[in-house]
């Protein structure tokens, strides 16, 4: 097995757990950053194909996703500051109401 | 000026707009000059025109408004036609109209849509003089159809009454059933000659070289048309109860212009008929069986406008008649008298009904001679005129309308004389019945309404004295003889000659003999009249019930179409097919939706999870089929 395909793999392990992580964990803080794992595993994926295909437009396009996944870090953790203040819990369950 | 005809057309148009829009916030003076001065200025300038015609030798004026569609190369233009034919009907329109205008305003001046009447009024006469002026079929058609619109408008006028809208409605729709045919005559002309232009299409059948089109389908497909607005057996349903509308326009419209236009149409397409014997035959026996049967009908009507409705439709089977004979001069001679005369007749009517504070039943009428002494000579004259009696207008149009019908070589006949003849005594009888009833005799008028019997105010009386005037000298204006470069008479039966004067003398044999009959049924205390309606009780209900043909109507048209569109039309394919289908596929979709709204429970846990499913199951595909 070559380098591309270790980190290939080493990419979908951590898009899985993430995943995986979204889909079981109750907690809302763990949830999102399971979420940033799963953006990091794409992340992964495309700065290993970059670097085989030797091109620098791949990782020049990682930093503006870390730019954009900051940002939405930055509206989720409010918002999430805001449902905690509102019900004293971080299990999220307890938000089922929201659906409207 | 350039655009006298399209003037005179627009003239009342304004008056529509202006009377329409703002008529009710500027007052009923405004309102009625405006109504009546534009009007009178579309007379002044058709007389203007009339004078330009003369002048330039009788040589068809034509103007060309503007282009309406340019389809390929064939173009559709707004153009207008002006001839001697043209002029004679456009100086009764504006002129009769005009003086029905000025009356209205005596007639209307209590009612409170004066302003809508007078819209309506003036919307009738712009859509007349379309139709009259028009130098294309498309162009008349268009103002044939409006004046429909006009008839229906004012005919359920006083809306208020549900009956009123119901004869508005039956008149137009029983209009619609003439109009198929004319549009089917309008499509067989466009097909085969390419023009609709009247002078064009006349022209194209007086050719040496016919077209290849039967000028006989052609005439009985726009005769059809004719019978719808002209109210000719089979379709003469709708004018008796027009008489819902107010008076005025049962006098404009139901009686002296757009009745008429029927009779317009075919003395203007008179090349068509010339070669059309079967259409002509068909036109002269139509015109007799309605004049006839009108005639009966009137005779046992009670209602002072019935009477007047049902004379009209006889009038114009007339006319139909001396169309049928190839004489159209004299056909438009005696649309020229009958609006004049039936037009005073209709006002004098009008007159009557507001004297008596709105009452028409004739029973309840008798000795108002005294008391409305105008109106009782206006209405005396207009009697006589169309009875027929000598000199006034009717006895000139008439006379000449049975001598053609004797001996035209067109197609005249002793039927049709007789036919006519009989026509004739028992119109001067129903029409001295009318005169008797209503003014002479014992009056029969209850006390309440006797007390406030009153003349009309000057505005009413005077029309009827320039109508009654116009009865009594309109037979002088020699109309035949003024249209006959443009529409000839037709060729007498050489050997018949000699029976001109005797017809004559019969003819004023035939007046005197309705008067004297009338006379003897009505005078004195009217008992002779009684005994005779008595003995013939059976006859009299048939005439009174006007031969149950609203009856038959709805029996054999009315109420199967009724069935179908219930059973047929509104249950099995309405409701079941259409609305079954839509309904169905409706429900479909609801639980459809229903189903999937259980999947959004607010769980996130259960939309990743959902998300994931949907994942692997997408790369799961795309697997097995990459």
């Amino acid at each position: 097995m070559d380098k591309v395909h270790l980190l290939q793999s080493l990419a979908v392990a951590l898009f899985a757990l993430g995943l995986a992580g979204v889909v079981i964990r109750r907690n809302v803080l763990v949830m999102l950053m399971c979420m940033e794992l799963m953006l990091n595993g794409a992340n992964l994926s495309l700065v290993t194909y970059a670097h085989q295909m030797g091109s620098a437009v791949g990782a020049v396009l990682v930093f503006l996703i870390f730019v954009v996944a900051t940002a939405e870090i930055a509206v989720a953790i409010p918002i999430v500051l805001l449902l905690v203040r509102r019900k004293h819990t971080l299990d999220i369950d307890a938000y089922t109401d929201l659906k409207g | 000026m350039k655009h006298t005809l399209l003037l005179v057309a627009l003239l009342p148009l304004a008056g529509f707009l202006v009377n329409g829009l703002l008529g009710n916030r500027l007052g009923r003076r405004f309102v009625s000059v405006v109504g009546c001065g534009l009007p009178l200025a579309a007379f002044a300038l058709t007389v203007k025109a009339a004078l330009d015609l003369a002048a330039g030798g009788y040589a068809p004026i034509v103007e060309t408004a503007w282009t309406w569609a340019a389809i390929g190369k064939d173009t559709f233009a707004v153009a207008f036609w002006f001839d001697r034919l043209t002029m004679v009907m456009a100086l009764i329109v504006t002129g009769v109209g005009t003086a029905i205008h000025v009356y209205s305003i005596g007639y209307m001046h209590a009612d409170k849509s004066y302003a809508r009447f007078f819209a309506y009024l003036n919307l009738f006469l712009f859509f007349m003089l379309l139709l009259v002026l028009g130098r294309s079929l498309l162009v008349l058609f268009v103002g044939w159809e409006g004046v429909g619109l006009a008839s229906y408008l004012l005919i359920g006028f006083w809306f208020d009454d549900e009956a009123n809208a119901k004869a508005g409605k039956k008149a137009f729709i029983v209009n619609r059933i003439g109009d198929a045919g004319f549009l089917l005559g309008m499509f067989v002309l466009w097909s085969t000659l390419g023009t609709l232009d009247m002078d064009a299409i006349n022209a194209a059948f007086m050719a040496p070289v016919l077209p290849a089109v039967s000028a006989s389908l052609v005439g009985v497909l726009l005769f059809i048309g004719a019978t719808g607005k002209s109210a000719q057996i089979p379709l003469y349903v709708w004018l008796p109860d027009a008489m819902a509308g107010p008076t005025p326009v049962s006098a404009l419209i139901h009686a002296a212009t757009m009745v008429t236009a029927g009779v317009y149409l075919v003395a203007r397409l008179s090349g068509i008929y010339l070669h059309a014997p079967e259409a002509s035959a068909l036109v002269a026996a139509i015109g007799a069986a309605t004049a006839f049967f009108a005639a009966t009908i009137a005779v046992a009507q009670n209602d002072i406008k019935k009477v007047l409705a049902y004379s009209t439709i006889s009038q114009l089977g007339f006319m139909f008649v001396a169309l049928g004979v190839g004489a159209y001069g004299v056909a438009v001679f005696h649309l020229t008298t009958h609006a004049f005369f039936k037009a005073c007749l209709f006002l004098g009517a009008g007159s009557v009904i507001h004297a008596l504070s709105g009452e028409q039943d004739l029973r309840k009428m008798g000795g108002l001679a005294r008391k409305i002494p105008v109106t009782f000579v206006t209405f005396a004259i207009a009697t006589a005129a169309i009875a027929g009696l000598p000199p006034l207008a009717g006895f000139f149009s008439k006379d000449e309308i049975l001598w053609f019908a004797f001996a035209s070589e067109r197609g005249g006949s002793t039927l049709l004389w007789l036919t006519g003849s009989a026509t004739a005594l028992m119109t001067s009888f129903y029409m001295f019945r009318l005169l008797w009833l209503a003014f002479l005799g014992r009056s029969r008028v209850n006390a309440e309404v006797a007390h406030h019997v009153h003349e009309s105010p000057w505005s009413m009386t005077g029309v009827l004295v320039l109508l009654a005037v116009l009865s009594a000298v309109g037979g002088f204006i020699a109309i035949p003889h003024f249209l006959e470069p443009m529409l000839p008479l037709p060729p007498v039966v050489p050997a018949l000659h000699h029976y001109e004067t005797p017809l004559v003398a019969v003819a004023v044999a035939i007046g005197l003999a309705g008067l004297a009959f009338a006379a003897y049924c009505f005078g004195g205390d009217g008992a002779r009249g009684a005994r005779i309606a008595d003995r013939f009780a059976g006859i009299r209900r048939v005439l009174a019930g006007k031969y149950f043909v609203d009856e038959l109507y709805d029996r054999i048209i009315s109420r199967p179409l009724l069935w179908i569109s219930d059973r047929v039309f509104l249950k099995v394919s309405d409701r079941a097919l259409i609305d079954g289908t839509l309904h169905g596929l409706a429900g479909m979709a609801r639980r459809a939706a229903g189903g999937f709204g259980r999947v959004q429970t607010g769980n996130l846990h259960l939309y990743a999870f959902l998300v994931l499913a949907g994942l692997v199951g997408a790369l799961a595909w795309s697997w097995r089929h990459g």
